[in-house]
């Protein structure tokens, strides 16, 4: 395997505490060593700016209502195409790039591992399919839990060894990484054109409420131990008033510590905060609650949460939080794709426009960056959009524009048609803070891996460590002359190595490297109850046999990497 | 001495039955009984076993008789068409599974093809309408478990999926449906009085054609606003009849199929079937999901989808994928003679495509990869024979509902054949060196 | 002995089902897919036995099939052919833009052709396209 070593760059490292001290980046056979020989391939980042791969927490990026997505929008390939270029597949699509643009966005702006935010268990094998064509990045994906039968029945009985038993059983199966949870209880109840819009409402026939199901399922987790905390979607998305329900979500982390053995402090992550942090009682009074839920974030510090920034594009929002879409649809006329699945889960697609023209969207946007201008501890504050919902993940340099300079926050203010509304609705006039490039490390990097428990492999430049390795265009000793200047820098890498393989040069894809999936291979101790209920379910109630199910993660997971948990 | 083997996924129909058993010998060779699948699944298990298959490639004579080759000359002639061919048109996948189709994408790639599957003649313009007004659906296990109003609308699964009613949607005892048959009411529509519509407990015999009329008559029901005496040969009493069962239940599932895609109005039916479940849904929960043929062309329309943006009629000749329906679809491309050779897989346009659109492509270069003997092949200049998927070769496939089942290898294939998957991997391998690919 | 005028639907059977698994070549696939199925009011005008052979005709083509009395009736005025290269020689071709071909009410008529063969499936297509 190769040697390299990147010369005289900047390096912004929170896992070792270097903020931008001039230094070198050793590789040797796909890690980050001290030093390599005089053989080594020199790679000159002076000038430039170094920092190890970015770690997208949450998007969706692969499986079944991310394809409908695709399907159903041929419009959203339209102007978007890349034609095949060498060793580059060819392209399309802005808010739901096919599998191939995906994996070489991605890699072009430096990120080098990537969480699918939402696998339907009964579809994990479409999703490993997509994930297989992405191409250079690793990725992992979040099987869902909250409206799971299994989960309901056994939590309503408080039966959280049980819960957990099944948790190990599912995650194994999928190949699952992390215990997703999405609108607790409504989408069951969405089955039934209900919903579920607080953590007390009750789940229609299995009685349990979203705070039960939340609770029970933290302490599964920890009874399990595993790398990632609870990633929880809150009920009541996108409502005005909904911080209340957000807040309600929160409270039930108090007094759970985190029990792993991969470095993970959190007990709860609160995904795309963005879109729960509503005040107001109707769209016309519509405001920022950032504050609120920033301050008590601050406080706890079992919590972790990503932002979900939405970037004033038009784009495609998909979730498992059914009954939002359908709700959506009603709000915006514009065309709406369910799908509902047994046991398990739902989730549904709407296309959505956010315009700088309607002040909700602009509101929306400054609640986006409010946010982690307001976190205090950027190891606790991630940096998404939740894409596509808030907006492409492509967006990424535009929100880092936007965090370092206050001057581009100022520009898109003024540019809105209902300014004064913005700024009376939101905090965004008066402040000041520019997030540093430490900072951006940190909620880029070196915070979601170790959110994620992959800490020790990845986020960082610490020998050891994977050569996951980004290199920016930017020169951190001179001023930016024009904001727009940060956006550019960071669209584009200079070099990007993903596990020692150089894969990104100018910009340009020049190898797939050899991604892997991350997963979970968690043991438990032998439970014959849950072995039997799940037997039981598969014979009565669900469409495929227990035999083809358990085949769900196999052969389509060509390169895994399994994160061993023992929790016998 | 025989082995069972279980969980058997039958490659017919998009039901995509997960059930099955089969009975092989010990030495895995032979297939001898096929248990729970329906009369055509059994077929297509016990047929793979006739002593008369065709086991290698072979040309097509002149004078109509063939020449046997080998596989290898097979790949290099395929993959000196596809290279040579200006505007090549590589069709049907849906009878074969997702690895192949995947490699069979990077061929097309590579030659700039127009790629198509069976959507064309069966799904397509469903497809149309779910990109006008989206798609309210669900997995085949929520109508098994909660579906109390099932609507049959231009499908007849008594003889097209024969195993749908048992598995999933008027039979199952499911989770909120302990009363079988009894917890359920079906209505049908079809033109002629079909072995489903002699099940249902309200049968819509409308006039042929006048489908999106009738749909948009149930609108106006659900409303309960005025209706002419009769709208597509229906009385407005059985409309409102119809509607009134609709909205009563808890949950609701109209099924369709080519009664609505294939007539005319096409896709504008299908939006309108579209339109109906969505206005059920401000009353109770409604769901619609379209009845796929062939057990794997949802299969190739996800593949396609991800990997090129669209899921049926690509259009890769410009070096990207373009999308197109009526320009970009197969029988257009036909018609109009812009197709200069020919390459079929898992499926038969020669017996289900306007046989005018077939003589566009009887005197083209031309291969069929097909196990079967088919018009196809018998019009084709190469005809590959190859192992059944999911009898000989497992892989994945997709379900009308999209869910992804992974189909199993039960025998082996007859001495030296191959899969679709290893033989379109000679060809791209090929191609790429014909076309000094990466 | 009339002609008589009905509207032509084709589609699946499951008899053609089983045909199209055993093998497109053989004489199972004509008798499941080579033939109309016919109301009995229809055949009764056509002035035909069931199980003669028939003329159909479109604008598109004409094809010999064996007319059957209806197992799926009743439906006058209408005919179906199950799904294959009988009816696809006379199905309408016209997509109307939308990349799907009208397989579903086209109007034909009928009449007897007692002494014509139906020919098998392979057989049919090559012939109509020309090919040996």
């Amino acid at each position: 395997m190769s040697e390299y070593i990147i010369r005289n760059g900047n390096v912004f490292d929170p896992v070792q505490g270097i903020k931008g001290d001039k230094a070198d980046v050793a590789i040797k056979d796909g890690k980050i060593v001290d030093k390599v020989g005089s053989g080594a391939k020199v790679i000159d980042a002076k000038g430039k700016t170094v920092m190890a791969g970015a770690v997208e927490i949450h998007a969706h990026i692969a499986g079944p209502k991310v394809n409908m997505g695709r399907i159903y929008r041929p419009e959203d390939k339209l102007f978007t195409n890349t034609p095949t270029k060498g060793m580059e597949r060819m392209g399309g699509g802005n808010s739901i790039p096919t599998t191939f643009k995906t994996g070489y966005e991605y890699a072009k702006m430096g990120y080098t591992t990537a969480m699918e935010a939402a696998m339907p268990p009964l579809f994990s094998r479409h999703v490993h399919e997509e994930i297989r064509d992405t191409p250079i990045i690793d990725e992992g994906a979040f099987p869902v839990f909250g409206n799971n039968w299994f989960v309901l029945e056994y939590l309503k009985n408080k039966e959280v060894e049980n819960t957990a038993a099944y948790i190990a059983w599912l995650i194994r199966v999928t190949k699952g990484f992390a215990v997703k949870v999405v609108n607790p209880g409504g989408t069951e109840a969405w089955a039934w054109g209900l919903n579920c819009l607080s953590v007390n409402d009750p789940v229609p026939y299995f009685d349990i409420t979203p705070s039960e199901i939340i609770t029970g399922l933290i302490e599964a987790n920890e009874f399990l131990g595993l790398p990632h905390s609870l990633h929880i979607h809150p009920n009541n998305l996108g409502n005005p008033g909904c911080y209340e329900t957000t807040l309600d979500t929160l409270k039930l982390a108090e007094g759970y510590h985190a029990k792993n053995k991969f470095g993970r402090e959190q007990v709860m992550h609160l995904t795309h905060s963005q879109f729960h942090s509503y005040g107001g009682t109707t769209w016309g009074d519509f405001e920022s609650k950032a504050k609120e839920i920033t301050d008590y974030v601050n406080k706890n510090k079992n919590i972790t949460l990503d932002t979900g920034n939405v970037t004033l594009d038009e784009t495609t929002t998909m979730t498992a939080d059914g009954p939002f879409e359908h709700h959506l649809t009603g709000l915006n006329n514009l065309k709406w794709a369910n799908i509902d699945v047994e046991l398990e889960t739902g989730s549904g697609v709407v296309p959505y426009i956010y315009s700088p023209n309607i002040s909700v969207c602009a509101i929306q946007w400054a609640i986006g960056l409010e946010i982690p201008l307001m976190m205090k501890d950027p190891m606790r504050c991630f940096i998404t959009t939740d894409h596509p919902n808030a907006g492409p993940f492509t967006r990424y340099p535009r929100v880092i524009k936007w965090l370092m300079s206050a001057k581009a926050r100022e520009t898109q203010v003024n540019a809105f048609k209902h300014k004064d509304k913005v700024l009376a609705a939101t905090s965004i006039g008066s402040l000041d803070r520019e997030i540093s490039l430490y900072e951006l490390a940190q909620m880029t990097r070196a915070g979601p891996a170790k959110s994620l428990g992959l800490g020790g492999m990845c986020g960082g430049l610490k020998p050891g460590m994977d050569a996951d390795v980004a290199v920016y265009n930017f020169n951190p000793d001179t001023p930016v002359a024009n904001p727009d200047d940060i956006e550019k820098a960071f669209s584009r890498c200079a070099h990007v190595f993903k596990s020692g393989v150089e894969v990104v040069t100018n910009g340009d894809i020049v190898s797939n490297g050899h991604k892997r999936t991350l997963w979970v291979n968690v043991k438990v101790k032998e439970n014959p109850q849950v072995m039997r209920d799940i037997t039981e379910k598969f014979l009565k109630y669900y469409s495929m046999t227990q035999a083809n199910y358990e085949a769900l993660g196999h052969h389509f997971v060509p390169n895994p990497y399994a994160l061993e948990v023992d929790a016998t | 001495m025989t082995k069972t083997v279980t969980d058997v996924i039958c490659p017919f129909c998009g039901t995509l039955c997960d059930d099955l058993e089969v009975v092989i010998s010990d030495d895995g060779k032979q297939l001898l009984e096929v248990y729970n699948a329906c009369v055509i699944g059994t077929e297509k298990f016990l047929h793979s076993q006739s002593k008369d298959r065709v086991t290698r490639p072979r040309m097509h004579q002149e004078d109509g008789t063939w020449k046997e080759i080998s596989y290898d000359e097979a790949a290099e002639y395929t993959a000196q068409m596809l290279a040579k061919a200006k505007k090549p048109l590589m069709y049907g996948w849906s009878s074969t599974n997702c690895e192949a189709q995947s490699v069979g994408n990077e061929i097309a790639e590579i030659t700039r093809a127009c790629c198509d599957n069976t959507a064309a003649v069966c799904h397509g313009t469903t497809l149309i309408a779910v990109q006008d007004i989206g798609l309210p659906s669900c997995t085949l296990g929520e109508v098994k478990n909660r579906a109390d109003r099932i609507i049959f609308w231009g499908c007849n699964p008594a003889h097209a999926h024969p195993r749908h009613m048992s598995r999933y949607s008027i039979f199952p005892r499911g989770f909120f449906t302990g009363k079988g048959q009894m917890s359920r009411k079906l209505i049908v529509v079809d033109p002629r009085v079909t072995d489903t519509a002699k099940m249902a407990d309200v049968h819509l015999q409308l006039e042929q054609g006048k489908d999106y009329e009738l749909l948009n008559a149930l609108r106006v029901a659900f409303k309960g606003e005025w209706l002419p005496e009769v709208v597509a040969g229906i009385p407005k009493e059985k409309i409102r009849e119809a509607a009134d069962i609709m909205k009563s239940g808890r949950f609701g599932i109209i099924f369709f199929g080519m009664g609505v895609t294939q007539s005319l109005g096409k896709n504008h039916n299908i939006d309108e079937a579209i339109a109906v479940t969505k206005d059920l849904n401000e009353y109770t929960k409604f769901s619609i999901m379209p009845m796929r043929g062939h057990y794997n062309v949802t299969g190739s329309g996800e593949v396609f989808a991800w990997q090129f943006g669209y899921p049926y009629s690509v259009d890769l000749t410009r070096g990207f994928a373009r999308y197109n329906p009526g320009d970009t679809s197969s029988i257009d491309l036909l018609v109009r003679g812009e197709i200069d050779a020919m390459f079929t897989i898992g499926s038969d346009p020669g017996a289900h495509f306007p046989i005018s659109a077939v003589k566009q492509f009887a005197h083209i270069p031309s291969v069929c990869i097909d196990p079967h003997l088919t018009p196809t092949s018998g019009v084709s200049k190469l005809h590959v024979p190859v192992a059944f998927n999911g009898v000989e070769t497992g892989g994945n496939c997709y379900r009308m509902d999209n869910v992804p089942i992974d189909c199993r290898k039960v025998v082996e294939p007859p001495e030296g054949m191959l899969t679709d998957e290893q033989f379109l991997i000679k060809v791209r391998d090929r191609v790429r060196q014909l076309k000094g690919a990466a | 002995m009339a002609t008589i005028q009905v509207n032509l639907i084709s589609g699946r059977s499951i008899q053609q089902g089983v045909a199209i698994e055993g093998g497109k070549e053989k004489p199972a696939y004509r008798t499941a897919a080579g033939i109309i199925e016919l109301d009995p009011s229809d055949l009764k005008k056509l002035g035909a036995w069931k199980n003669t052979n028939v003329r159909v005709t479109s604008d598109y083509g004409n094809v010999i099939v064996k007319a059957i009395e209806t197992t799926q009736g009743p439906h006058p005025g209408l005919a179906f052919i199950p799904m294959g290269p009988w009816a696809n020689s006379i199905i309408n071709p016209n997509t109307y833009s939308t990349g799907m071909p009208t397989f579903k009410g086209v109007p034909v008529n009928v009449d007897v052709a007692i002494n014509e063969p139906v020919l098998l499936g392979i057989e049919l297509v090559q012939k109509l396209c020309g090919v040996k």
